[in-house]
């Protein structure tokens, strides 16, 4: 299948020399939901920007849907819908006339049903005659998507969409997002908030410092790199680990009341069998078993802390 | 050409001016009338007929213009800037809308709203003075054409405006002052040679020259040369637009 978003190898030096992208590629196939993770400044709104059309690249290609995002800027742009980090509308202006505007300097005809639908599907349909203004914040927020989807685009970029917002909305935002997927809308968010890669994303890409480290399909990035642990839970507290079992490397925590091992869910073994046998053979008498999976937090802390140790 | 950019972009700032109509008209026509009393009535009565047209109605095209070219820049130079300001600009340059149509839709109704308050003005006039139009088709291209190229200029000055005083500035230090030595209230034959010279130098000379000799048939520079002035105007506005365009100078990163 083509991909709806073809990036390859994009460089941005801003006018000051600094280079907030170095080399960036990256492939989005259509229908999926990509989410991409860095901290502040990694380069994550000059990526999008640039594939937008907000800013120019130094160097490298983009395509949306096939069309090359310069030559054949207005097939590219048509097909894509922005939601910036920034809370920017103009405050005097009516919600539906905002929304109405987007449309139509996108090109599309005027489609009062459609705007109703668009509306409705975001709760706003209540405040369309309401002033900017009077709206609170996350509300202004769904009208940036709105705005955003006003002219029925295929590839949605939500730039830290819940930046700032209460639980309750991002919750909201995560079911606008499943309702777009649905509708075949293919979506790149940006987020530091691991949780919320974690809970809607199929793929995550991680940036850092203008370069991407990785992306990979959420499921597989975190059993490859996710670690699980075995906690043993005692009914008696230790004070070592006893000779018998340390050949399998635990630790002993919580005042001595819990042993914790850590295995590799791919492995073919993962030696909880063996271990549990020795600990019961070693006299200890199990008060309870609970396993954990590292979460996506856990990867991307070690990523970049890595990223961190290969450049210093 | 994106024809429903152009229209969403233009309707977009017109409604603008119609939420705020009372004030986008009170204004001008305030000030129009004050002109009159002042310098029509109070002072006018004591000055003689100029190239026998009284001096009320002599005032009335430099009025008309001084209010266009001022509303023109203004409008258009808000208009650009203000996306800019509140950060909105984002949507136009994620648009599907080449460079051409942000200035058609914007450019286009900054020149509409200092049509309107022209037209109004001239309204404003027929209540105080006796307006005679021996060119009404020319006094029309003028008026259009002036709307159009400082609307254009308008348009340069908020692409360039890094901040509210710069907004104001060029329309206070540069369009006022040439617009008032331009001839808007006497003829530039009533001057000594020397500034007369001078005034040849300003561009707007042309331009109320011109916009006079529609009214009333009589001009201070030949009708060609007006013409010939306000075309190359706007072609430098053109050009300069253009260059915007290419570089994507102050706009694009
Ligand atoms: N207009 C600009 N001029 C110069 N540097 C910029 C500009 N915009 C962003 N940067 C720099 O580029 C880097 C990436 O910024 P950004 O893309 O906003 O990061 P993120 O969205 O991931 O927080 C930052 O170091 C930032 O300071
Ligand atoms: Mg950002």
């Amino acid at each position: 299948m083509q991909p709806i978003l073809d990036i390859a190898d994009l460089r941005k030096s801003y006018g000051d020399g600094f280079e907030a992208l170095k080399g960036v590629s990256l492939r989005i196939e259509p229908g999926e939901i990509i989410a991409l993770l860095g901290p502040n400044g990694a380069g994550k709104t000059t990526l999008i920007s640039t594939v937008c059309g907000i800013t120019t690249a130094t160097s490298g290609t983009v395509a949306v849907g096939g069309h090359d995002i310069i030559r054949d800027f207005r097939a590219a742009r048509s097909m894509i819908g922005l939601v910036p980090q920034e809370i920017n509308l103009e405050p005097f202006e009516r919600v539906i006339n905002t929304v109405r505007f987007s449309r139509g300097l996108f090109g599309k005809s005027p489609d009062e049903a459609a705007i109703e639908k668009i509306l409705r599907q975001l709760s706003l349909w209540d405040k369309r005659n309401n002033q900017i203004r009077e709206l609170s914040g996350g509300m202004k927020r769904r009208v940036l998507i709105a705005k955003a989807l006003s002219h029925e685009p295929r590839l949605l970029f939500l730039d830290e969409p819940t930046a700032g917002v209460d639980v309750e909305l991002r919750k909201d935002m995560w079911e606008i997002v499943e309702g777009l997927k649905a509708d075949g809308v293919t979506i790149v968010l940006t987020t530091h908030y691991i949780e919320e890669a974690e809970a809607i994303a199929d793929r995550v890409g991680v940036i850092a410092k203008g370069e991407l480290l990785l992306v990979e399909d959420k499921a597989d990035l975190m059993a490859r790199m996710g670690q699980k642990q075995l906690d043993v839970q005692l009914s008696a507290p230790l004070e070592d680990v006893p000779e018998a079992l340390a050949k399998y490397d635990l630790t002993l925590c919580e005042g001595g009341r819990t042993l914790t091992y850590s295995y590799d869910t791919r492995a073919d073994r993962t030696g909880i069998t063996k271990l549990l046998r020795d600990v019961s053979e070693a006299g200890l008498v199990l008060r309870d078993v609970v396993t954990r999976q590292s979460s996506l937090e856990d990867i991307f802390v070690g990523l970049v802390h890595e990223e961190e140790e290969a450049t210093s | 050409m994106n024809w429903t950019a152009i229209r969403a972009i233009y309707l977009f700032e017109m409604a603008r001016f119609f939420r705020t109509l009372a004030q986008s008209l009170i204004s001008p026509v305030l000030s129009t009338s004050l002109y009159f009393v002042v310098f029509g009535a109070a002072i006018g009565s004591r000055i003689q007929e100029i190239e026998g047209v009284s001096y009320g109605a002599f005032i009335v095209p430099g009025l008309i213009m001084l209010s266009v070219i001022t509303q023109a820049i203004s409008n258009a130079s808000f208009g650009i800037y203000f996306p800019k300001f509140i950060g909105t600009i984002y949507e136009l340059l994620s648009a599907p809308v080449n460079f051409l149509e942000i200035v058609a839709g914007y450019v286009g109704a900054a020149a509409t709203k200092a049509l309107f308050i022209g037209i109004i003005i001239l309204i404003t006039a027929f209540f105080f003075v006796d307006v005679t139009i021996a060119h009404p088709l020319a006094m029309v291209a003028f008026l259009l054409l002036t709307c159009l190229s400082f609307a254009l200029l308008g348009f340069i000055i908020g692409i360039w405006a890094g901040n509210f005083e710069q907004l104001q500035l060029v329309p206070l230090l540069v369009v006022t002052p040439l617009v008032f030595l331009g001839g808007a209230f006497y003829s530039i034959s009533m001057l000594p040679p020397v500034w007369q010279t001078i005034s040849y130098f300003n561009p707007v000379v042309y331009l109320i020259s011109g916009f006079r000799w529609a009214f009333f048939g009589s001009a201070d520079v030949p009708i060609a040369l007006s013409l010939m002035a306000i075309a190359g105007f706007t072609a430098a506005c053109l050009l300069v637009i253009g260059w915007i365009f290419k570089t994507g100078w102050r706009i694009r990163q």
